[in-house]
């Protein structure tokens, strides 16, 4: 297929681009592949807009006379308006973009095409493999092992080629217990506390179905994780009573009478079409132009997107105390295992390991426990806040994690060395890119789309140098210990650097973040310069000594 | 004075039910005191009787008898006493002692800072607001200073000095003041030297339904005149338009257009004193709310209405500065009596207009300007002495919210940080200083204030260091000129402010402030440069002195270490909350590490060093308790908690 036939008109003069904050601009739309670009014809400033179509959430049209509107809003949260002059090149932009922004085919989207205009120093597919991960651990434990049962993709077809697992329990029995967990999602290493030995796994829900099915191979896999005489915590992130009707369905949970060494938790976090439902009202709520503070509170209320991070914090929390207060070990599944499992696994490692909460550590965990650990980012993804698809599958599960994040890194200030921008530009990553990141639901489907030839890694891009100051917190002091965050409804926050982005003037608090990064830099020159003339000086004294010596 | 002692008394802690320490119970003639029995630490909790809002004796259950205690610094203390008539004891003394009937039972008349006579007087003379108005510029060709007032002859809840324009007669002024509630007549609150306009306020005219006065109208005349660039007048009556209306029946209202030459007449609803208090205590129940859901809190803060009613004051501060410095409009604002939403708007319009109100003396000074000066009624508004609880609200806590929003909207553009707001609206409520006594100037002067008590400004001046924003430079843009905070739609700009409500939850809060942070940066940026200099003129002398002669030696060994910010490792301890109740039930076992094990390099305002002589009461924690009696108040300084403290567990009950 050649864009070209999608393209009715690649480009009008005259066009006014409205975007809030910012007067308007007139100049030239052009239509490409994968962008839309608008450029003004004024030599001085040229005031360009570069959009790629797979950030367009929906467009909307309105005609006055034959001046036509495009309401565009974006999978970032943005919404701007393009006024075109000429109903027939509005009404075709209109549909070409509309076509272009939902293309089906995975292989046409932008980073497929993407040429990059700087030289890839670390190759970003090679920078975190199961691999290093599990040298790493090695190094603290002998007690598990990579296994490559899911080389072919056929054990889970979720899951990575390479999994950690108890040592004491071979591949043969990995098979049974993956019959035994939805989606063939057994147990397997999420984290390991340095600290006291503790462990997290995650998997799916267990298929005990109404008759209460058991498999022993299962209930030895998990219970190979426990110390001697100590007992583990299951957190079903489902509400108890949401876990007994999955039993219908073939699901359902651990008996106790099976696990005797296990404690249950129901710790109910919501998921698919309630999560979207609650973005689009969240959005809906922070555009609202009234001038009425109590809609804006209720509606705020209303969209329950603040409850839902309550929840997942909550939960993820709990998770970290039992690991780290109580020294006990946890697995931690929902039904599928790839959504709010790995929200909980993915915070209490924040949580409780310092490496985490660095820039390179946190990648890392972007990667293990969201791309490798199979959460379908394709699906949940496809659309944002003003989508009205209304897919089951779509979902701002990511969002919402990454929502927790800076949750904590408020509380937190000092603790991360990434800041809020760095959770921002992963938003918009997830969402729409030009790297290979993101695309597919799971490693299988990556390794079928060959990502690693064809596209380029936003690692590649990311941890250059002079991309990475840009995200690095200021404040920033190693802090090696477990930091529990608070979450009262007074401690979480609307993260209005998402959902007011667009809304407000951020002048006045980004004059205040450089302020504060002059403030930091001065005092480190200063240090330096001071250090530097205490050696001098120190220097001096010494050969002033020795020349007294002879 | 030592009224009651009572032994094996629990303070529960309101966030984990499970902690409570057990200690014991003082009443003193100013302070409630729990001092916990164990031995190592002997954590003390001071609470003011003046700070007490209300005692709540609840039923007794099997562990004892417990009380409730309410502050008005939005400290809730909860005891729990063993005998039924040792709390029915504290109960009754707490009523008599937290009710004084009269003024010199106030803890000011008590609070001895050991300092001459000198100093005491210097202290009230830091803020001198007759200084104020020559630095807004007057007198000059439009205004002058009036001594109508000078036996508080016309308004006795007006200051001596009012500053009016130069062609308001004593007649026109008399005339005016007795159209007006109170006699309040209309008097320059400031003056925008730029363009001349200027915030006038007063009362609400005695008009009824169709009653004039003529001096009245020549009055506002004069107003307008005062500022030639301007045709008009803007008139704002803060109240809401069926309020203002009502008050017509009483003969009182507002003014007519067609009456007054020039005016524009402006209503801008702000809810009335009884509305507030009620939309505070609301507010307040949901801060006490026990584990919350987010829709419990959310739903609450909504019907609660507060943040509303802090959105209404803003936006009639926006609209005045607007006139002001964009319109070059002058103002006139009233409500009924003109002290309370008046003293409101008019102060949150001069912050906006004018950047040396956002430093910490032009703070002071515009609260003693707007507030002190004019007649707010301390006295009736904080219940400082025994009254009607009508007459209770919290009208000058709403202004201290509104600066608060503002430094969260303009983080660079205010010289002082919340900490300072924080204690300046403690010791509203404290009564340690003589400033916010009684209800006018006059009481004051007649009560002999200043000679008998200490200035709060002096106080906070002297420890200025503590209250400085780090973000704050005098030639930063954000400094300069008015403020335009973004009006529409802005809802989402307003928060909740946990810092001041729920402030004795330090769970709640960010666990490492930035701005102690940045403090300590800025501090250590200070010292590096003293160094830097020292270092360079050693070096200088040294290679000077090895060019001559080889035999000279400096010894300077101390210098040797590698730099690091000692102030940042302080440790305070960050302990999990109740995530899940679940795991209470769960069989126990010994939890692997000890608890310090956790505890984070975490900076709070806590680890702040200090230095506030009251802060260090806490620290001096080991001083026996036995001669409680015979110490000295002066030195149960009544600063805030959150000064102190290593533990957040431990700074909730840390009041004094």
């Amino acid at each position: 297929m050649e864009f070209a036939e999608l393209i009715k008109t690649p480009r009008v003069d005259n066009v006014v681009l409205h975007r809030p904050f910012y007067p308007a601009v007139e100049g030239t739309l052009c239509l490409t592949g994968h962008h839309l670009i608008l450029s003004s014809r004024r030599q001085d400033d040229a005031e360009e807009l570069w959009l790629l179509h797979s950030n367009i959430d929906s467009i909307e049209k309105r005609f006055v006379g034959s001046l036509g509107t495009i309401i565009i809003k974006c999978k970032d949260l943005r919404i701007i308006q393009l006024d075109i002059p000429g109903m027939e090149e509005c009404l075709n932009i209109a549909s070409s973009i509309e076509a272009l922004s939902t293309l089906d085919s995975v292989t046409l989207m932008y980073p497929f095409f993407y040429r990059p205009m700087f030289e890839v120093v670390e190759d970003g597919w090679r920078s975190f493999l199961p691999e290093q991960e599990f040298e790493l651990l090695s190094s603290l434990t002998d007690e598990w092992r990579l296994s490559c049962i899911n080389k072919e993709f056929s054990v889970c077809p979720s899951y990575p080629a390479v999994v950690i697992v108890p040592k004491s329990v071979d591949d043969e029995a990995l098979r049974k217990v993956a019959a035994f967990r939805h989606g063939g999602r057994f147990p397997v290493l999420s984290y390991y506390h340095k600290k006291n030995g503790m462990v997290m796994m995650r998997s799916s829900q267990p298929l005990t179905g109404t008759n209460g099915r058991r498999c022993k191979e299962d209930e030895k896999l998990i219970n190979a994780t426990l110390r001697a005489g100590k007992r583990g915590y299951i957190i079903d992130t489902r509400s108890l009573n949401v876990a007994q009707q999955a039993r219908a369905k073939g699901g359902g949970f651990e008996q106790e009478a099976h696990y005797p060494q296990w404690r249950r938790i129901h710790k109910s976090i919501e998921r698919f079409n309630i999560l979207q439902e609650s973005l689009i009202k969240l959005v809906e709520a922070c555009n609202d132009q009234s001038h009425n503070m109590d809609r804006w509170l209720s509606k705020l209320e209303a969209s329950n997107w603040l409850t839902h991070i309550k929840e997942i914090l909550t939960a993820a929390c709990l998770a970290a105390q039992c690991i780290d207060r109580e020294g006990a070990s946890v697995l931690v599944h929902g039904t599928e295992g790839t959504d709010s499992t790995l929200q909980v696994t993915s915070l209490a490692q924040i949580i409780l390991d310092p490496r985490c909460r660095t820039i390179r550590g946190f990648e890392s965990l972007v990667v293990r426990e969201w791309l490798q650990a199979g959460h379908p980012f394709q699906q949940r993804c496809a659309q944002s806040a003003y989508s009205n698809s209304k897919q089951k599958w779509e979902a701002p599960v990511f969002l919402l994690f990454l929502d927790c994040v800076w949750q904590i890194l408020r509380q937190f200030p000092c603790s991360f060395e990434f800041n809020e921008h760095f959770l921002i530009m992963l938003f918009e990553h997830a969402y729409a890119s030009q790297f290979g990141t993101f695309l597919g639901n799971n490693e299988n489907e990556r390794s079928k789309l060959k990502l690693q030839t064809k596209t380029l890694s936003l690692w590649s891009w990311v941890n250059r140098p002079q991309e990475l100051n840009k995200y690095k917190n200021p404040l920033f002091e190693a802090n090696s210990l477990v930091i529990w965050p608070s979450v009262a409804p007074q401690s979480l926050q609307l993260w209005e650097g998402v959902f007011l982005r667009w809304n407000r003037s951020s002048k006045f608090l980004d004059e205040a973040y450089e302020e504060m990064v002059t403030l930091i830099e001065y005092n480190k020159q200063l240090k330096a310069k001071v250090n530097a003339l205490r050696r001098q000086l120190a220097e001096l004294e010494t050969d002033d000594g020795m020349q007294e010596n002879h | 004075y030592l009224f009651v002692q009572v032994e094996n008394v629990r303070l529960l802690d309101r966030v984990s039910s499970r902690k409570a320490t057990l200690g014991t119970l003082y009443l003193t003639a100013t302070h409630v005191i729990f001092v916990e029995n164990a031995s190592e630490t002997r954590k003390e909790t001071w609470v003011l009787h003046s700070q007490i809002s209300s005692i709540e004796k609840q039923a007794t259950t099997a562990t004892g008898c417990p009380l409730l205690i309410r502050c008005k610094n939005f400290q809730v203390i909860q005891l729990v006493i063993p005998q039924e008539r040792d709390c029915h004891d504290v109960y009754i003394s707490l009523i008599r002692l937290a009710r004084p009937v009269k003024y010199e039972e106030l803890y000011c008349f008590s609070f001895n800072p050991k300092l001459d006579k000198e100093e005491r007087e210097r202290g009230w003379k830091l803020v001198e607001l007759s200084a104020e108005y020559n630095r807004m510029g007057i007198p000059n060709n439009y205004w002058q200073m009036s001594d109508v007032n000078r036996d508080y002859g016309v308004c006795d809840s007006y200051p001596t000095e009012v500053y009016v324009p130069k062609s308001a007669t004593a007649h026109i002024i008399v005339g005016s003041s007795k159209f007006r509630s109170r006699r309040r007549f209309p008097a320059l609150s400031y003056y925008y030297k730029d363009n001349n306009a200027s915030i006038c306020r007063s009362s609400q005219p005695l008009s009824g339904f169709s009653a004039r006065c003529l001096e009245d109208e020549q009055m506002l005349q004069a107003i307008r005149k005062a500022n030639p660039g301007s045709d008009f007048l803007y008139v704002v009556d803060t109240r809401p338009k069926l309020n203002a209306m009502a008050n017509r029946a009483a003969g009182k209202g507002y003014e007519n257009e067609d009456n007054y030459s020039n005016i524009k007449f402006q209503f801008i609803g702000i809810e009335n004193i009884h509305v507030m208090r009620s939309s505070l205590q609301k507010m307040l129940e949901v801060c006490e709310l026990k584990s919350p859901s987010m829709s419990d809190f959310l739903w609450g803060l909504e019907n609660s209405g507060w943040l509303k009613h802090i959105k209404a004051i803003m936006d009639a501060g926006i609209f005045i500065a607007k006139a002001v410095a964009e319109e070059g409009v002058s103002v006139l604002v009233h409500c009924s009596d003109g002290w309370d939403r008046t003293a409101q708007v008019c102060s949150v319009a001069s912050l906006l207009l004018d950047p040396y109100y956002r430093t910490m003396k032009g703070f002071m000074v515009l609260i003693e300007k707007d507030w002190v000066s004019f007649g707010h009624k301390f006295n009736h508004r904080y219940g400082n002495l025994d009254g009607d609880p009508k007459e209770i609200s919290p009208v000058i806590d709403q202004f201290i919210e509104c600066v608060w929003q503002l430094m969260e909207q303009f983080p660079c553009a205010f010289e002082f940080n919340e900490r300072f707001l924080i204690h300046v609206q403690h010791h509203i409520y404290s009564c340690q200083f003589g400033n916010f006594l009684c209800n006018s100037q006059k009481e004051r002067q007649e009560l002999k204030v200043q000679e008998r008590t200490y200035s709060l400004w002096a106080h906070l001046w002297k420890n200025r260091a503590d209250y400085l924003n780090p973000l704050y430079r005098s030639d930063h843009s954000q400094t300069q000129g008015t403020l335009r905070p973004q009006i529409a739609p802005c809802n989402f700009l307003y928060k909740f402010w946990s810092g001041m409500y729920n402030r004795f939850e330090k769970g709640l809060h960010p666990r490492q402030s930035v701005t102690d942070y940045l403090m300590a940066v800025k501090e250590e940026t200070q010292q590096l440069e003293e160094e830097l200099e020292a270092l360079g003129e050693r070096l200088a002398s040294l290679q000077k002195v090895q060019l001559n002669d080889n035999k000279v030696k400096s010894k300077q060994q101390d210098q040797n270490k590698e730099l690091g910010r000692s102030t940042f490792n302080i440790s305070l301890a960050n302990t999990p909350q109740e995530y899940n109740n679940d795991l209470k039930s769960f069989p126990s076992r010994s939890p692997s590490q000890g608890d310090e094990e956790d505890s984070a390099l975490i900076l709070t305002q806590d680890n702040l060093k200090s230095s506030d002589p009251d802060l260090s009461v806490n620290s001096d924690q080991e001083s026996g308790v036995e001669d409680l009696s015979c110490r000295s108040p002066s030195v149960g300084g009544c600063l805030p908690s959150e000064d102190s403290g290593k533990d957040s567990d431990e700074a909730v009950f840390l009041a004094v």
